[in-house]
């Protein structure tokens, strides 16, 4: 009896330290503030982006013999999100992802992965001079300290099919798409007889990001640039949102729009003659697609330079895994200079979160007039709001919004007031 | 009570508990740690804390469990769950045992028809799931076959019809595991009561059921538990052939809510808390289901007919 009650013993005991171990830290992991030595960084898959980072982390480490930089892509994952949330609860995050999403902040920094960059000497102002204060307000956190520094933005536009347009019988060159009405007798005219499958395709799935691609940019142009929430509370259950509901919903039940998601890219793949995206897509659709860009259609019209959207924007932050900080800051500072945020934009394509984008790169933009129009559209965007539990009141917005509009199977106002409360109920949590 | 006639049932305790030590060992560390730190995160405001940094943890009762049943999503998650058994585990069960019965008895191309059921098991449900997608969709291969018998909405995005497509798809997917199972039964069953059968008369038909089904009772027992338990756990196909859940939630699974709670909204206290009510769903329904078999099997062996009389046992 004596042996077999060691026995047990020796079993729950082992049992015991596997559950410490699981559901313990293993300490450590505060790096030491301001000291400098080799670090590790993550960019993003981008094959633009990778080009780009290679080459920043090289000229880096060529006058940086003692703080040498390694870089490489996020580890592959279902999304970034999930693979640093991961890596900063197994004590592995890299000094700085140059891919962090403003909607994961809020829980990186409760799982005490980030590092405030107010933390450095010239943390706050370096990030307000770069992207003007009034940017950089959106990218502050509930306790006023800057965790991210808002990278790049990817202003979303309407994207649409030339060829498709001119087969359709529409000026391919000046379509007419500011307001619901006109937007709404195109996508009619294009789907007509033989011509695209569908007028547009924004995924009609339920990840919780979806909506930044369908109902916000919309939303944001109709309101003159509101946030789905401000002070807490929901902003959207009015008469704007109530518009933008209402052109979504006739979208989907005029047919204009796939219920059913789309296995690819239904705009490269010609099956839908317009798409919501930004300019990271030029890159992409290239050649492939004879496309021209016009901004977000609202109600009643308004003039290009008085429509706002959604930003789609990354940010940079600093992990608190890093040991050596100061390196990690410099660096940052290094990528985000005048010269490496040229090389992002001729690169990539996409728009560095600078205050003075179209005046440092006017040659730029003389030469790729495509993308002149995204310069000017970044002057006037707007990004997911940075409250507490983000991600569960997007995914909450995005389970209504399907039933309500894509659906139908709830009347647009009433998801309106139902999602208002459920928002603010959730960031107020 | 002297020593000498116990040494020998004792020392064979001994050497009984060191062999059973290793497996003991592994269900601690793979099972009971993992489903003790699951009751815990369940109970607690729990964060994937960084490594020494200094985040409260508190303690906060059944809060999470409250939070996870006022979720409307979670009341349907289970509804469709339960439709999803109800379709998947009768499937799984007549089509396994009636195709590993045809393979036993199959004197040519066997191997070829074990191998073709077996297939879709292991490939991966991603590329199960593309061909689905190809058969399925809106203007996939079914619909232009159906033409105007096509129905509206169609499959994936129709309320009705969506957890039935996944019900299928995942029955196909699995049935090749579940025939090997049910062969290896139907192998053991002596030729000599077939021979006996055929004899006294009975058809193939009449074989079937008076010696087969009797016969493979505890790899049916086997069959159900398994298909209830992985059934249970549906996750891949409602997140990438319904796009999470669709249409409207139609689709939505316990598992891909835990997934939605406990990773991408940083809520790991509400999914461990939906992860502890599914092992209790599944412990219910897996209950339920021995139940009703064991009823079952206690009729048959107070009435005990012809078909009793034939059976091995």
């Amino acid at each position: 009896m004596a042996r077999m009650r060691t026995f047990t013993a020796a079993v729950a005991a082992l049992a015991c330290t596997a559950l410490i171990t699981a559901g313990c830290s293993s300490g450590g992991g505060k790096g030491g503030q301001a000291k400098t030595g080799p670090i590790k960084i993550w960019y993003s898959n981008n094959a633009q982006e990778v080009t780009w980072g290679k080459a920043t982390v090289a000229a880096w480490n060529k006058d940086h013999p003692d703080q040498q930089v390694s870089g490489e892509e996020i580890p592959a994952g279902s999304s970034s999100e999930e693979v640093i949330g991961a890596a900063i609860a197994a004590g592995n995050a890299p000094c700085l992802v140059f891919n962090g999403s403003p909607s994961a902040i809020s829980g990186w920094v409760k799982q005490g992965g980030l590092v405030p960059l107010n933390d450095f000497a010239d943390g706050a102002s370096y990030v307000e001079q770069r992207s003007g204060a009034a940017v950089a307000a959106q990218y502050k956190s509930s306790d006023g300290k800057y965790y991210q520094l808002p990278w790049k933005s990817n202003p979303v536009m309407i994207f649409y099919n030339k060829d498709m347009f001119k087969a359709a019988g529409l000026d391919a060159d000046h379509p007419a798409l500011s307001t619901y009405s006109d937007f709404l007798a195109a996508a009619q005219k294009v789907t007509a007889a033989g011509g695209a499958q569908y007028a547009i395709a924004p995924a009609p799935t339920n990840e919780f990001f979806q909506n930044w691609f369908d109902f916000y940019p919309l939303y944001i142009a109709q309101s003159g640039g509101k946030a789905l929430v401000d002070n807490g509370k929901a902003t959207f259950d009015d008469p704007d949102g109530q518009a933008v509901a209402d052109f979504w919903s006739q979208i989907y039940a005029k047919g204009l729009a796939p219920k059913e998601k789309y296995n690819g890219d239904a705009f490269a793949d010609k099956k839908a003659a317009m798409a919501i995206v930004g300019p990271w897509a030029i890159a992409v659709y290239g050649t492939k697609v004879n496309w021209g860009a016009v901004p977000v259609p609202t109600a009643t019209g308004m003039p290009a330079d008085q429509i706002h959207t959604f930003a789609d924007s990354k940010t940079v932050s600093v992990f608190s895994a890093c040991k050596n900080r100061q390196t990690a800051w410099d660096f940052l500072k290094f990528a985000t200079n005048q010269d490496n945020d040229g090389a992002l934009l001729n690169t990539t394509g996409q728009m560095p979160l600078r205050a003075d984008l179209s005046t440092v790169y006017a040659s730029y933009f003389t030469a790729h007039p495509a993308y002149t129009q995204f310069a000017q559209q970044a002057a006037r965007t707007v990004d997911v709001p940075n409250v507490a539990n983000g991600v569960a009141m997007w995914q909450d917005f995005r389970n209504g919004y399907l039933k309500s509009v894509v659906f139908g199977q709830q009347p647009t106002g009433q998801w309106l007031k139902d999602a208002a409360g459920t928002v603010a109920s959730d960031i107020a949590k | 009570m002297s020593r000498a006639p116990r040494r020998g049932p004792r020392s064979k305790t001994f050497v009984g508990l060191y062999l059973v030590a290793p497996y003991a060992v592994f269900l601690a560390v793979v099972y009971a740690v993992p489903i003790i730190q699951g009751v815990r995160i369940s109970l607690l405001d729990y964060v994937y804390a960084a490594p020494g940094a200094d985040v409260p943890q508190p303690f906060v009762g059944l809060k999470n469990y409250r939070k996870a049943l006022s979720d409307p999503q979670l009341r349907r998650s289970f509804l469709n769950i339960l439709e999803f058994l109800a379709i998947n585990v009768p499937l799984t069960v007549v089509l396994g045992l009636t195709l590993a019965a045809v393979l036993a008895k199959l004197s040519r191309l066997k191997t070829f028809f074990r191998s073709a059921f077996f297939v879709p098991f292991v490939t991966a449900s991603i590329a199960v799931i593309g061909v689905w997608y190809f058969l399925f969709s809106q203007s996939g291969f079914i619909n232009h076959a159906l033409g105007g018998w096509a129905p509206n909405p169609s499959w994936l995005v129709n309320s009705r019809l969506a957890m039935v497509v996944i019900a299928l798809e995942v029955t196909w997917k699995q049935l090749g595991f579940y025939v090997l199972l049910y062969l290896a039964g139907v192998l053991l069953i002596p030729d000599s009561l077939y021979e006996a059968a055929s004899i006294d008369g009975a058809g193939v038909v009449r074989q079937f059921r008076a010696i087969t089904v009797p016969a493979v009772r505890n790899v049916t027992i086997l069959v159900t538990t398994l298909a209830l338990i992985v059934g249970a756990n549906l996750f891949t196909e409602p997140y990438l052939l319904t796009g999470g859940g669709g249409p409207n939630g139609a689709s939505m699974s316990p598992a891909l809510l835990i997934y939605q709670n406990g990773v991408e909204q940083g809520k790991p206290g509400v999914g461990a808390a939906i992860g502890m009510l599914l092992t209790l769903f599944v412990l219910l329904v897996a209950g339920a289901g021995r139940g009703v078999q064991w009823l079952v099997q206690r009729g048959e062996e107070r009435s005990p007919g012809r078909d009793r009389e034939v059976s091995p046992a």
